[in-house]
């Protein structure tokens, strides 16, 4: 992975570019884009940045852990709903009931509900709960030793499970047509323009602290050891380890990031329903960390921005054929640059002829 | 009783489909580690085959029949084409085979939207499976106990290619010990390259079933994958015995769960058991013993 040789320069920046690229990334997100782009494309903008937050945690658990992780949208969906819940009973007023309880059901509140009055307590279940859950299914699964295909197989029939399940319960959680129409997030009105950058700016902010935090993780014993485990889990063990604690850690790690991700997305897109948080949805985060580079640190968060405006802007003139597109990124994609596009500049680099340094050191 | 026999019936005749599904799986999983996320859609090739079958060939009573062998075929040529074009560069990353087949199936899927339209066609139902078997006073549609009769019959006929013959000792040889059958002569590409026919034209077969039961549609697929899967996982590795008792175990169970709660409750409780299944039998209900199993 690593170059061979490393000058003392470069031994001495380690990790510090990774802290260049966010910094540069931090600067176009905060300033340059809501200084630019229309209100409508910075809403866009925030949407991929939720993805992306979703991303950087796919990355850690599936580039450095080895995890494929495709049932994200589970995690993505229990922060989406969270949230959109305390917005709902918000909307509602203290004492009432949600509109949609009305509409499909008798008018009265299940008891879990009760509770996303409290947005402290929602708030704290965005964290709380993702990682729960991901504790318990992640112990049962990874202490067994299941991996590899079967880890991935058993996650997407956790995310199928997860949408038949909210599209079942119409009258608790909305079924098929989700939570929506949000008029205002923790008291600030939804509508006005100046609130809407607000809530941009908390999800761009919080895409750069998830990757401040896999930055530093990365640098770290731990993030060392994950990655020694995903290349090779016996050896790891047998130097006293246990692989299980350490890939439950990034897969906890994981989950919060996407419950993050999707508690943002619900007020910005003004809407959470089984379909942003099915199989399909969880593949779709995939595809944006496989074209990013899943391994690399920006790489997944700017791929999922990439796949997002690529859906929208594809989507748009081509309704029909967005399907092929991403059929064809998948393939493209993993067939022939298996670590995505941050792995290219590298590569281009070492393809380059130069003095003082042998080709073979460059590419070894 | 009714309430008892009605969903072991319907348990075992999807636990049919599901069967015939997951042996193709359970045989490129087990042998080459390719995890194949298009399989779904091949089963809906097969379902396609048969409603294409019915347009050409009118008489309902001959077309399902014809088929049976042309699904087998057609399905098989796409897992064909699939394993020559793509999967045979990624062998040495199999957890990568799972992502490009799955960008495979959206392919096929959104081809089979823009070919045959989004919404399903009917496949008739030949006149020989109107009708209901009646034993002991209860009613058994004869196109349910077509599907386990076409499920035992595929699954008779991969058995006996596996043991009897000599492609199904190379195919066995290579699942146990890749390395060592090639020193032994076997073109271990050769048995690859067809064991990905066979299993890919079951899942043309079980399309066949599919269609009879409820027609075609373009997303067919991806309501059978992951249960296939997961019957797969459930059942372990390199034995037939272990998929058939997993297929049948996750069909019927599903039945039952369906008719006391709802199918939604029923997927929930479904997943849950095989999560809990898995910690006490990681390896699956069968697994052979070998070096070559993951």
């Amino acid at each position: 992975m690593s170059a061979a040789r490393r000058t003392p320069l470069a031994t001495a920046l380690r990790g510090w570019g990774g802290l260049l690229g966010i910094a540069l990334l931090a600067l176009a997100l905060l300033v340059v884009a809501p200084a630019v782009l229309s209100d409508f494309r910075l809403g866009n903008l925030g949407k991929y940045c939720c993805w992306a937050i979703a991303a950087v945690g796919i990355g850690l658990a599936w580039g450095r852990g080895g995890m494929l992780v495709m049932g994200q949208g589970v995690f993505f969906g229990i922060g989406g709903y969270a949230m959109a819940m305390h917005l709902k009973l918000e909307a509602a007023g203290p004492g009432n009931v949600p509109d949609f309880m009305q509409l499909y059901g008798d008018g009265t509140m299940p008891g879990w509900w009760e509770p996303f009055r409290s947005g402290a307590f929602t708030l704290v279940a965005i964290v709380v709960l993702p990682a729960l859950v991901a504790l318990v299914l992640g112990y049962a699964i990874l202490k067994r030793r299941v991996r590899g295909a079967y880890f991935a197989i058993l996650n997407q029939a956790l995310a199928v499970t997860f949408a038949t399940l909210l599209v079942a319960t119409i009258k608790q959680t909305g079924g098929f047509n989700g939570l929506n129409s949000f008029p205002t997030f923790f008291g600030y009105n939804l509508y006005d323009p100046v609130n809407k950058q607000m809530i941009y700016s908390i999800a761009a902010g919080l895409l750069i602290a998830c990757l401040l935090v896999v930055w530093h993780l990365g640098r770290s014993r731990f993030g060392e050891l994950l990655v020694a485990t995903r290349d090779a889990e016996e050896r790891v063990r047998f130097l006293g380890h246990d692989p299980a604690n350490i890939k439950l850690v990034a897969f906890v790690a994981a989950a919060v990031m996407a419950s993050i991700g999707g508690a943002m997305f619900a007020p910005i897109a003004g809407i959470i329903s089984p379909s942003d948080v099915n199989a399909a949805a969880s593949i779709l985060l995939i595809a944006g960390v496989a074209l990013g580079g899943r391994a690399s640190l920006l790489g997944p968060a700017l791929g999922a921005i990439a796949v997002g405006y690529g859906q929208s802007a594809l989507s748009e003139s081509f309704p029909n054929h967005w399907s092929y597109f991403q059929g064809a990124l998948f393939i493209v994609v993993i067939l022939l640059i298996p670590a995505g596009l941050a792995s290219l500049p590298p590569r281009l680099w070492a393809a380059l002829p130069r003095r003082g340094r042998t080709r073979k050191a460059a590419t070894a | 009783m009714e309430s008892f026999t009605t969903p072991l019936l319907t348990g075992t005749s999807t636990g049919a489909i599901l069967l015939i599904a997951a042996l193709g799986l359970a045989l490129t999983f087990g042998q080459m580690g390719v995890i194949n996320m298009a399989h779904g859609e091949f089963l809906m090739a097969g379902a396609y085959t048969t409603y294409l079958t019915q347009q050409v060939v009118s008489s309902a009573d001959v077309s399902v029949l014809l088929a049976i062998p042309v699904a087998f075929l057609v399905a098989g040529l796409l897992g064909l084409a699939l394993e020559a074009g793509i999967i045979r560069w990624m062998y040495h990353r199999p957890l990568d085979t799972l992502l490009v087949t799955v960008g495979v199936g959206m392919v096929l899927q959104q081809l089979a939207k823009d070919l045959f339209g989004a919404q399903g066609d009917p496949v008739r139902e030949p006149g020989w499976l109107q009708g209901n078997l009646t034993v002991l006073g209860y009613h058994w549609p004869y196109t349910r106990m077509f599907t386990i009769v076409l499920a035992v019959v595929a699954l008779g006929g991969l058995a006996a290619l596996l043991k009897r013959t000599r492609f199904g000792r190379q195919i066995r040889a290579t699942v146990q010990n890749r390395d060592l059958a090639e020193t032994m002569g076997i073109s271990t590409r050769r048995v690859d390259r067809i064991t990905f026919f066979v299993g890919s034209g079951l899942a043309g077969v079980g399309g066949v079933a599919v269609a009879l039961a409820s027609g075609t549609n373009p997303t067919l697929g991806t309501s059978y994958i992951i249960p296939a899967f997961l019957v797969v996982v459930a059942g372990g590795l390199g034995q037939l015995r272990g998929t058939v008792l997993a297929a049948w175990l996750v069909g019927v169970v599903t039945a039952f769960l369906t008719d006391w709660f709802s199918g939604s409750t029923a997927q929930v409780i479904t997943f849950a058991l095989v999560v809990v299944f898995l910690q006490v039998r990681p390896q699956g209900l069968f697994t052979v013993r070998t070096r070559g199993l993951a």
